[in-house]
Parts: structure tokens; C-alpha cells; sequence
């Protein structure tokens, strides 16, 4: 007699690898090779989305990249160079706009074994990433004078305190902060914090609370511990993510996901291409890593996440093995291999 | 240690600060008999209490000060407060200031009364924004901390304006970024300090922050002995958690300013340690670094005196009292190290009237050995 195991039935999940420019290509080798021990029921498809002019004349990314991220809804992108005179914008605001990535979710964790002044550091930042200061809508009145518009709209704002909402609740985090600065900007941020107050109120089991940008800021670098989920606008999501980022040890080792409409998300590692390190093996593939394990948790697959992370972190923790932004001397491929060694143990 | 270079540099600026009259705003000179008068705004929450600790440790040291104590009621929407108070600060020219609450959940027609009392360029033509001095204290903190000094800009800043979209605008001009980026240079000069990094977010607000980059640029030109460069401000908060030493002076518009600010507060040990000065043509105000009501540690005499005692010590500087700022700063700085005085935030058990009681002392033993 021959029993089928249930574990053949897993289907597999196809995911758009964007392996980026510098440092991404090595990285996201080193990414698929673990999954590849951890047995992750991941196939990659990779697809490059440098800019190319469509018809019209309006800049847009590869239709075969869209097409594989339409179907795939799921991708994991390494470090995109932003070029300064291509005339083309920024890769990561036309994916943003392509997609509609509206939540950047970046939970910022301390990891033990690589050691900074703040311990104990477990907290979410969900920045909106559609609107508020970042409209891109400047003009010059007059000379020597500019205006700068920060637009907050409530369907946005609605849109994020839910999505806030909702990651609490589906993560077991016991509150959430809207961060805002209502005292200065009463009718932008005000807006802004009465969506947050009104979606609170359907989710009464999170516990709610608001707190002022510079109180948050102050507070942040004295003891980080208070803080859970942080909810906020584009502009300071973006100075507070970094902030966190470096209360855990730079945006090396920290790990960042980006929500958007129809179901598509869009994991990344934050930080540059390092041009000057590229191609030499001696890259920290850390931070692709755990943004590769938070897409295994948005896809359900919490096994093969919880061991592809206490791998690198049991990596990290015993020092022995490590590359050289993290205090050692070891190359991307020994730390990769490394980690894939322990997987495997794993089981 | 981070004491004595603390201590060395206070030195110097007070021998600086006399030699260079024009530099600042100039203090109006002391009438009826050598005294000057000086309007103080209580404010909210622990603001009242302190504001008492500072008239009682003036009064006991014999600083040449009169109080023109004039009350800020927040929970009034009437302007006729605050407008009283900025009359007096135009009156004394120079003011005293606890942190005035604002209700953010009442309408936009009832503004902030902290940016009414120093930013209504109408009325007091405030420009180069706060400073904050961020020094070594022999307090733990997070990190060994360089002194700082930030600056930012007070009165520029976004201002509100249909159902379901709101636009806020943010105003850059030449005039004030220029302004502020001057400031900032001559106080660097005057100071001896070496690196001046001006603060942005340009690769996004390619117009306006990129109109306040180039103003530091141009500004920074006819400063060939300081070290100038630029760092986005997402980045200068991961690097100022990480390494804050790189930073020397820190120039920027107001937003970040009031974020780094706050975070450079926390690096060194909280917002109960940090003065901050606010200085104009004509007018100066001086505050705690951070603004916090501390509503809920009201009249429990457990604040922390130290920010608003140090910003009272600032205001001697300005009103050209040096011996007076010397001798106070030197009794703050000194009683500060005495862990079993530590207040609530420092970790201690200590309270707010122990520590300005040890000040008083230590007054008298510095007084004494002079």
C-alpha cells in the first residue's frame, strides 16, 4: 500500500525575483539558494525593470516584468540604482506607481548577536507611500520663493489605518500609534488621524493611541521597548522607518515589505547597490533574506519562514561566520552557505 | 571627561560671547538701577512649578532680573492671552517660556500658541529658530555624545487649507534659508566650531529643499575655515542613533529640525536635560529644548529642573550676565552628577525642589571659593 503524504500537495508558488542592480544579483543568488535547502515551495522568475519608454512616450516598466507580477502577485526586488541624468524617474517610484503600493511595512527587530545600543527593539513602521509630502507637486511662486504641496487625502489615509489595522490583528500585536504633528498641520494631519480613530473603532481588541511625531522621536531613542505598531504619513514614515532601521543595526540587516491593491506585494532590501563591492563576493545578503522570510509569512508559509530565519539569525548570533559589515571576514557565498548548512539541520 | 569638555567649552563661549557684541540679536540695555526685565510665560503643566524654581534660585543668587510674569490660559480660544504675552515680549524684549498646550482636536482657527509666541512674523519677526545644545552630561545616555548644535528654521513652516483632500503647503524661500544658513555659519565661527551639515530631503522636494541646499551652499563659500556638507534626513537619523559624533553643527528647516532636535534631546538623556534659545533681530525667548507640557507629572515635584534652569543661563548669556550664567551653570552641571539627585526621567528617586535646593548650595560654595 502506498500512502500519499500530504505535504506533496503543496502547490508551488511562483514569485518575481527583481534581482536589482550592484550587489543584487549575488544577493539574490544567495536568497534562492537557501530557500532551495529550506525546500521552499517558491519558484522564481526573473525579470529586469529597468524603464523603457512605452507608447505615447510615457516611461513604464518591462511588459513581460508587469505581466509576471500580475500573474505571480508577489515579488522580491533587490537594490535598484537611481540614475541621475537618465531622464527616466525613479524605478522604485514607478513601481510604486505601477502597483499601487500603498503600505511600506518594515518591522524593525533586534537581532541578538548583532549588537547595538538599543536591545529588545520589536516594532512595525507602516508608512503611507502614496501622498503627503512626497506629491512630488512643487512650484516657484517667485523667485527665490517655493511651494511645496503635502496632500492628504482620505481615502488614503483610510486605506493605510485599515491596512495598520489589519497586520495588527493578523500578526498578534497588541497596538497600534498613529504618529501625526495635528497640533501644527490641524486639517492634513487631522485628517489623517480621524481615518485612523474611526477605523480603530472596528478593531476594539488593538488598543489605539496617538502620539506627536517629536514625542515619538524623543522617545524612540530613549527606550524603544513602548513602542508596537506605528502608523503614519508618508514623510515622517519615512524618517521614523530609518530611524528604526537604525536602532537594529542599519538598513544592512533590516528587512522591508511594500502592499499594494489587487492583492500585490513587493518585499525588498532597503539599502544601496554598493557599487564599490559589487561582483566581489562580499556582499550581506541579511537584508534580502528577511524580506524574502516576511513574504514567506504573507504567503501563509510560516514553517519554512520561522526556519529560514532562525538560521540567519543563529548564524549571526555565533559569530563565527560572518561578512565583513557585520564584524566579520567571511564571503557572501560562506555566509550563504552557512545559513543553508543550518536549514538543513533544521530539518 | 565629557564633563570638563563640556565645562572647557562653556568657557569659551561666554569669553567669545563678550568679545562679539554684534553677532546676536542685542539684549536691550538694563534700566532702573543695572536691572533687567525680562517677560516669563509659565505655561502648562510642569511649566508653572519650574518657572517658580527659576524666580527662587534668580532671587537667591541676586541676579539683577525682574519677572513680568504673564499667564497663557490654553484652554481659552481667544487670542487675547497670548497676544497680552507677545506685547510683553515686545515690551522686555526678552522672555522666559514653559511649553503652552495646544488642542489639536479643536479647529484650525485655533492655532498653536507656542508658534503664535514665537514665529507671528507680523509681530515679533522671529528668525533664526531654536537652538539647541546638546551637551555631554555625565548622565547615562545612550551614547557618548559630541556637544551639537541644531538651528532650525521657526518661521517657515506648513500651514492647512476641501472634504476629503487637504493640501498643506510648505513654504521655502531664499530669504529665510539664507537667513538661517547665516546664522548658522556665524555661530559655527564664533563658537570655533569646525563642521556645519545642513539637513534636507532635496532628492524628493527637489524645489524647495533644493532651494535651502543651495542658500547653505552659497552661504557656506564665505566660510572656507568650516567644513560644509549636506545629508538627507532619513539617513542623519539612522546615522545619529548609530554615530552621533560625526555631527558638529546641524542646519535645517523646520520640520527636521524639530525631529532631529528631538532626537538628539533623547540621545542625551532626555528632554529634561536639553535648554533651547530662540533668537531674532529683536527679540529673544528662551525655552526647554523639547516642547513638552509633561501634563502628567504636574505639581508631583518630580520634574527635572535642569532644561529650563540651563535655558535661564542662556538667557543671562544674552542679557550679557556672564558671571551670574557662569556660576548657575556651573552649580546645574556640577549637582547633575550626584546620582542620588536624579529626578524620575534620569532613573532616580530624587525631586524637583532637592535638586534646585542643591543648586542654591552649590551657588554658595562656588561663590565662596571665587
Amino acid at each position: 500500500m502506498f500512502y500519499m503524504k500530504a505535504d506533496t500537495l503543496i502547490s508551488v508558488k511562483t514569485v518575481t525575483m527583481i534581482p536589482g542592480d550592484g550587489i543584487g544579483p549575488e544577493i539574490s543568488a544567495a536568497v534562492m539558494k537557501i530557500f532551495e535547502a529550506a525546500k521552499a515551495p517558491i519558484t522564481w522568475e526573473e525579470r529586469n525593470v529597468t524603464a523603457i519608454k512605452g507608447p505615447g512616450g510615457r516611461w513604464m516598466i518591462p511588459p513581460d516584468a508587469k505581466e509576471s507580477m500580475d500573474r505571480s502577485k508577489i515579488g522580491l526586488k533587490g537594490p535598484l540604482k537611481t540614475p541621475i541624468a537618465a531622464g527616466h524617474p525613479s524605478m522604485n517610484l514607478l513601481l510604486r506607481k505601477t502597483f499601487d503600493l500603498y503600505a511600506n511595512v518594515r518591522p524593525c527587530v533586534s537581532i541578538e548577536g548583532y549588537k547595538t545600543p538599543y536591545t529588545d527593539v520589536n516594532l512595525v513602521t507602516i508608512r503611507e507611500n502614496t501622498e503627503g509630502e512626497y506629491s512630488g507637486i512643487e512650484h516657484m511662486i517667485v523667485d527665490g520663493v517655493v511651494q511645496s504641496i503635502k496632500l492628504i487625502t482620505e481615502n488614503a489615509s483610510r486605506r493605510i489605518a485599515e491596512y495598520a489595522f489589519e497586520y495588527a490583528r493578523n500578526n498578534k500585536r497588541t497596538s497600534v500609534t498613529a504618529v501625526h504633528k495635528a497640533n501644527i498641520m490641524r486639517m492634513s494631519d487631522g485628517l489623517f488621524l480621524r481615518k485612523c480613530r474611526e477605523v480603530a473603532e472596528n478593531y476594539k481588541d488593538i488598543k489605539f493611541t496617538e502620539m506627536y511625531l517629536d514625542t515619538v522621536c524623543l522617545n524612540m531613542v530613549q527606550d524603544p521597548t513602548q513602542f508596537d505598531v506605528l502608523v503614519m504619513p508618508n514623510l515622517y514614515g519615512d524618517i521614523l522607518s530609518d530611524l528604526c532601521a537604525g536602532l537594529i543595526g542599519g538598513l544592512g540587516v533590516t528587512p522591508s515589505g511594500n502592499i499594494g491593491a489587487n492583492g500585490v506585494a513587493i518585499f525588498e532590501s532597503v539599502h544601496g547597490t554598493a557599487p564599490d563591492i559589487a561582483g566581489m563576493d562580499l556582499a550581506n545578503p541579511t537584508a534580502l533574506l528577511l524580506s524574502a522570510v516576511m513574504m514567506l509569512r504573507h504567503m501563509g508559509l510560516h514553517d519554512h519562514a520561522d526556519k529560514i530565519q532562525t538560521a540567519c539569525f543563529d548564524t549571526i548570533r555565533d559569530k563565527k561566520v560572518l561578512t565583513k559589515d557585520l564584524g566579520g571576514s567571511a564571503k557572501c557565498s560562506e555566509f550563504t552557505a552557512e545559513i543553508c548548512r543550518r536549514v538543513q539541520d533544521l530539518g | 571627561t565629557p564633563f570638563e569638555t563640556c565645562w572647557q567649552l562653556r568657557g569659551t563661549l561666554a569669553s567669545v560671547c563678550r568679545k562679539n557684541n554684534k553677532l546676536k540679536a542685542t539684549a536691550p540695555p538694563a534700566r532702573y538701577g543695572g536691572r533687567h526685565t525680562v517677560t516669563l510665560i509659565p505655561g502648562d503643566g510642569i511649566g508653572p512649578e519650574l518657572a517658580k524654581h527659576v524666580c527662587e534660585l534668580f532671587r537667591f543668587c541676586c541676579v539683577p532680573v525682574d519677572f513680568e510674569v504673564v499667564n497663557v490660559d490654553s484652554t481659552k480660544t481667544s487670542e487675547d492671552d497670548i497676544n497680552n504675552a507677545i506685547m510683553a515680549i515686545r515690551r522686555n524684549g526678552v522672555a522666559l517660556k514653559g511649553n503652552i498646550e495646544t488642542n489639536h482636536n479643536l479647529p484650525p482657527s485655533h492655532k498653536s500658541r507656542n508658534t503664535l509666541c514665537l514665529c507671528s512674523s507680523s509681530s515679533l519677526q522671529y528668525h533664526s529658530g531654536s537652538v539647541r545644545q546638546c551637551d555631554a552630561q555625565p548622565v547615562p545616555a545612550r551614547s557618548e555624545d559630541a556637544p551639537q548644535k541644531h538651528r532650525h528654521h521657526n518661521n517657515q513652516g506648513k500651514h492647512g487649507g476641501v472634504p476629503g483632500v487637504v493640501e498643506c503647503l510648505k513654504i521655502i524661500t531664499r530669504t529665510k534659508s539664507l537667513r538661517i544658513a547665516d546664522y548658522a555659519f556665524r555661530t559655527a565661527r564664533e563658537k570655533g566650531r569646525r563642521r556645519v551639515t545642513a539637513i534636507h530631503k532635496a532628492n524628493i522636494m527637489k524645489l524647495g529643499d533644493g532651494l535651502f541646499l543651495e542658500c547653505c551652499k552659497e552661504v557656506a563659500s564665505g566660510y572656507p575655515e568650516i567644513t560644509f556638507n549636506s545629508m538627507i534626513v532619513d539617513n542623519t537619523t539612522m546615522q545619529l542613533v548609530s554615530r552621533p559624533q560625526q555631527f558638529d553643527v546641524m542646519v535645517m528647516p523646520n520640520l527636521y529640525g524639530n525631529v532631529v532636535s528631538n532626537v538628539c534631546a533623547g540621545l542625551v538623556g532626555g528632554p529634561g536635560l536639553v535648554p533651547g534659545a530662540n533668537y531674532g533681530e529683536n527679540y529673544a525667548v528662551f525655552e526647554t529644548g523639547t516642547r513638552n507640557t509633561g501634563k502628567s507629572i504636574a505639581n508631583k515635584n518630580t520634574a527635572n529642573p535642569t532644561a529650563m534652569l540651563l535655558a535661564s543661563c542662556l538667557l543671562l548669556d544674552h542679557l550679557k550676565l556672564h558671571g551670574y550664567a557662569s556660576m548657575i551653570r556651573k552649580a546645574i552641571l556640577s549637582t547633575i552628577t550626584d546620582s542620588q539627585l536624579h529626578t524620575a526621567d534620569l532613573g532616580g528617586k530624587g525631586s524637583t525642589s532637592e535638586m534646585v535646593q542643591s543648586i542654591m548650595d552649590m551657588t554658595v560654595r562656588l561663590h565662596l571659593s571665587l
